[in-house]
């Protein structure tokens, strides 16, 4: 080896230590970079960042949110249009901040009021494991919203109501699991963007943590260990399979949460989706008051009764009782009872697929009604469902179904 | 001129149950497989929901998942002096279409064969004399035995999650269940169903008469089962519409239940639909196929290159594509020599309705599988000295279904309609049933698949042509199986009874089922046979026709799927463990 090569090979290392002591990591960690990949996975990046069958991170499909259209930008290291050329301290201040390069302040679709909690360590992780897929040179057009909610400086305001950034902080009085669960929950698994109520402004109604909304045409129910409304009914190894598998004798994932299982929930290490399920079955616990259900002898319960015994029977079977894994139980679930009709009368009238995940394959159908209930008939068969085996709801009208009807229409 | 497509490792004609079981196995060996499939794409909760799925009149009467003549049919005749002529609606069979095939609109009659029946030709011989069986009837032994095929039959039923009871386990005869039945190496997957009343009576009949009944296997399953590829099946709800339809509540197997969503998961596995495979291409040499030529809907012509090419089509779309591409000696009547096409065989079925005035059948609540059966009367479970015939059938009471449509019965001497018909048909369905034999339909030298001269379908090719008729054999056969059942059923005391024993000749446009066999018979000797003990070509060593009814020999007095489920194993297991070691000849 020459002298000038040997020179040259030392001022090469000099710059790769300087430049990684620029970007406070080792880019040639292989543990960092494992543990972010593995915190991208937990922070469902994918589920928002690729588009179906598009590059890995390169941008996805356009968010519909209840004030506009919100497409989540290109994150591929490319230099131009993706964040190949954000500082560390770009990246964990628009993870935790929700402030983007150059100060831009990005919108809460980006769950950085959830991510907040997250550790730098585990946030540059991602940094890292990001650096290193490939770049992909796509330009997207993320704010699509119309005025005012374009003008990014808005954000500046709602901040200041609808966001309190820091830290996950221990819970001592917690075992090491319960707070792992909490961490993953508030922090990276950013459960409440979905199933926490949201003000006016779309932020979290923070009095009432994951207790459901409505997002997309969907409700994400109550995932609190409210034994009616929510889930504490559930062991914690059924809540376990239900994230690892997309299905437990309870129900089977379809809609937005079948793409978090896709994407997330069925790679989290099993020590993790544990962790989430001792949390959420401690969280939230209680008892909220069941109302009366409606009388089976009401008119429209007998009319729901002979509609159900006719077109939903054959797999749901007749006390409501469903089958493991393969057609969600009726019967006590927190979903069918839940204040918020929408994913009932969605499934009734356009149906849905299941998720179908290597643990569970099976990825099973419901067929929609639409075409063969008219209002009056779906509003009967789910206020039947909603007040029957012991299940108790406010009844549905066929309004409601109407407009149900009308907003699936215009969606895809 | 055809465009070239890349090449794969293996392509599939046909994603049927052969279809869809060898692309699991191969896809997980790691091989890159694409399934070329004629018909559309179909899935269970979109294109039979239970919303819509029992709709007699379109799936049942206007055939709604069959395939249309126009688009492929054949050309029939019974005898080789007179000319055929195109089926142009399919009645007396009912060729599937479409991902799932003939496993989509199946009843779930989950028959093993019986371990003689896998060495027919010798077990007669040895016990009856060679100069007791007719000279043209040219049944021939299995090139597999029972006990080699016993794994595979026990790896399909786990994969359909069938509901039944054993009658031998290992050897050891098991109260309740078939008697007279092989060895199995394990308890059906799911208990038996739950029968109806008309079924209850005959197996009480049957046991005052002495024999042996037993329920139905059936892959109509009793209850909720997880099959060994992580798939979850659900209970049968016993609607009755089963045969002719999809299942909307997963619970008949089918490749769409129970391959499927396991076969959809792997990268190297694709399919396309709507395309049909025109033929095999050989190399220079005639000794290797180089992959397919397939047209898709917008009449474009495709090559798919590849190393392997397995024959998975129904029945007679394998022997027409065989012919089609020159691969084996067409087989000749007049000489006998030759094999593609030979050996084509059917079934020989018969009933025996009863009117059972003072019971309530309820005959609606049914499935395809359901019903208690006698095996009394199979194979060579009897002695057939001084009968004058060879084979027979499992007879019973299969309650298939109750569809207000078809299922009509009524008295002797009722007018075929008008107010006395109306008036038979209210009075009698609840009391009214069916008994039936299930018997087999032996091959001979004059009942034969070859390329029609005249016909040709819309690329021009010619069309299959089968010559059948029954043979005296048979006829004897089902006269002699049909007193036996109505001896049964007059045990059980109907206020009516009337036997129909099947007559000849063969009439195709008289329903009996859709079980064709043979054409590409699998065998020991090239000179009587298409494929080779691994259902191997033995003239292109790279072409298998991996178990579908073509390979059968001839028909026994069983329904075919469970040794085509079967069969699709064993050579999976061939081509998996020896062939892509050793790409050649296997035998």
């Amino acid at each position: 080896m020459t002298t000038a090569t040997r020179t040259l090979l030392a001022a090469s290392s000099a710059i790769l230590i300087l430049s990684g002591a620029a970007f406070g990591r080792d880019k040639q960690s292989f543990d960092q970079i494992g543990h972010g990949r593995y915190l991208t996975t937990l922070s469902d990046c994918a589920g928002c960042h690729t588009a179906p069958g598009g590059a890995p991170f390169a941008g996805g499909l356009p968010l519909q949110t209840p004030f506009g259209t919100l497409v989540a930008p290109n994150i591929t290291p490319d230099t131009e249009t993706g964040i190949g050329n954000w500082s560390d301290d770009d990246f964990v201040a628009a993870i935790r901040d929700g402030r983007g390069h150059n100060g831009v302040r990005l919108y809460p679709a980006m769950p950085y009021p959830a991510y907040t909690k997250m550790t730098r360590d585990d946030v540059l992780a991602i940094r890292a494991y990001l650096a290193t897929v490939p770049p992909v040179r796509h330009n997207v057009v993320a704010n699509q919203l119309p005025f005012p909610f374009n003008i990014r400086l808005v954000m500046l305001a709602w901040n200041w109501v609808n966001f309190t950034p820091g830290r996950y902080m221990p819970d001592p009085g917690k075992s090491a699991e319960w707070n792992r669960g909490a961490y993953i929950v508030q922090g990276p698994g950013h459960c409440g963007t979905c199933h926490t109520p949201k003000n006016l402004l779309g932020g979290d109604k923070s009095d009432q943590p994951l207790q459901g909304a409505v997002l997309q045409g969907w409700f994400a129910p109550n995932i609190t260990a409210d034994q009616h409304k929510g889930i504490g009914q559930w062991s914690k190894d059924d809540l376990a399979q239900y994230l690892k598998t997309g299905t437990n004798k309870w129900t089977l994932a379809s809609g937005p949460m079948a793409e978090a299982v896709t994407h997330s929930t069925s790679q989290m290490t099993d020590a993790d989706v544990t962790a989430i399920a001792a949390y959420l079955l401690d969280s939230g616990a209680g008892q909220s008051t069941k109302p009366a259900p409606v009388a089976a002898d009401d008119p429209v319960m007998k009319a729901g009764a002979a509609i159900y015994k006719d077109a939903c029977s054959a797999c749901h079977k007749g006390d409501g009782s469903g089958e493991s894994q393969l057609f969600p139980r009726l019967a006590g679930s927190s979903l069918v009872q839940s204040d918020d009709p929408t994913t009932l009368v969605r499934m009734v009238l356009h149906g849905s697929y299941a998720v179908a995940t290597p643990a569970a394959p099976t990825g099973p159908g419901m067929p929609a009604f639409d075409w063969r209930l008219n209002d009056a008939q779906a509003a009967a068969v789910v206020t039947y469902i909603r007040n029957s085996w012991g299940n108790a709801a406010p009844p549905v009208s066929a309004d409601t179904v109407s407009r149900s009807r009308a907003q699936l229409a215009k969606s895809p | 001129m055809a465009r070239k497509l890349p090449r794969k490792d293996v392509v599939i004609i046909g994603l049927g149950w052969t279809g869809s079981i060898l692309g699991y196995e191969l896809a997980k060996a790691g091989l890159d497989v694409v399934a070329i499939e004629r018909g559309p794409w179909r899935d269970t909760a979109t294109d039979f929901p239970p919303a819509y799925a029992p709709d007699e009149l379109r799936y049942a009467v206007r055939l709604d998942l069959f395939l249309r003549p126009a688009q492929d049919t054949l050309t029939f005749r019974n005898k080789m002096n007179q000319t055929a002529l195109p089926i142009r609606n399919f009645s007396g069979f009912l060729p599937g279409n479409g991902v799932g095939g003939a496993g989509v609109h199946w009843n779930g009659q989950t028959w093993r064969f019986l371990p003689t029946d896998f060495k027919l030709r010798s077990h007669l011989e040895q016990r009856y004399g060679k100069a007791m069986l007719p000279d043209d009837m040219t049944i021939q032994d299995w090139p597999v035995s029972y006990d080699e095929l016993e794994p595979c039959y026990d790896r399909f039923e786990k994969l359909c999650g069938t509901s039944g009871k054993a009658g031998n386990l290992r050897g050891a005869i098991q109260a309740g269940g078939n008697p007279f039945e092989g060895w199995r190496s394990s308890e059906y997957p799911t208990p038996p169903l739950k029968q109806g009343l008309a079924a209850t009576l005959f197996a009480e009949a049957a046991r005052k008469v002495g024999h042996s009944p037993f329920p139905q296997p059936a892959s109509n399953l009793s209850e909720a089962y997880t099959n060994p590829l992580g798939i979850r099946m659900g209970q049968c709800s016993y609607c009755g519409f089963c045969e002719r339809f999809g299942c909307g509540n997963y619970s008949k197997a089918s490749p769409q239940v129970c391959v499927l969503p396991a076969l959809l998961r792997f990268p190297n596995f694709t399919a396309q639909t709507e395309s049909e495979v025109t033929r095999i291409n050989l190399d220079s040499t005639g000794k290797r196929a180089t992959g397919v030529t397939y047209v898709d809907t917008s009449g474009e012509e495709w090559e798919q290159p590849a190393d392997m090419v397995l024959l998975c089509a129904f029945s007679f779309f394998n022997v027409q594509l065989m012919l089609l591409s020159g691969i084996g000696k067409p087989y000749d009547p007049q000489t006998g020599q030759g094999v593609v096409g030979r050996n084509y065989a059917y079934q020989t079925t018969s009933g025996v309705s009863i009117i059972l005035k003072d019971k309530v059948l309820n005959p609606f609540i049914a499935t395809g599988a359901h019903g208690m059966i006698i095996d009394d009367y199979n194979g060579d479970n009897f002695d057939h000295t001084g009968l004058g015939f060879f084979g027979g059938g499992y007879m019973g009471a299969g309650q298939t279904n109750g569809r207000p449509i078809q299922t009509r019965p009524v008295p002797k001497g009722t007018p075929k309609w008008g107010a006395a018909w109306k008036k038979a048909t209210a009075e009698t369905y609840q009391h009214g049933f069916g008994l039936s034999t299930h018997g087999s339909s032996y091959s001979y030298r004059d009942c034969y698949l070859d390329l029609d001269p005249t016909y040709k379908d819309r690329f021009g090719r010619p069309l299959m042509r089968m010559t059948f008729d029954f043979h005296d054999n048979e006829l004897k056969m089902s006269a002699y199986l049909t007193e036996r059942l109505a001896e049964i059923a007059k045990a059980m005391n109907p206020s009516e009874v009337s036997a129909h024993p099947r007559k000849g000749p063969y009439d195709s446009t008289i329903y009996q089922t859709t079980h064709n066999t043979g054409g590409t018979v699998m065998g020991s000797d090239p000179a009587t046979s298409v494929l080779n003990r691994y259902c191997q070509s033995w003239d292109v060593h790279n072409v298998f026709v991996p178990g579908g009814a073509s390979v059968f020999p001839q028909n026994h007095g069983y329904n075919p799927t469970d040794t085509v489920g079967a069969l699709a194993y064993w050579t999976a297991d061939a081509i998996t463990t020896r062939y892509l070691k050793n790409p050649g000849p296997l035998m």
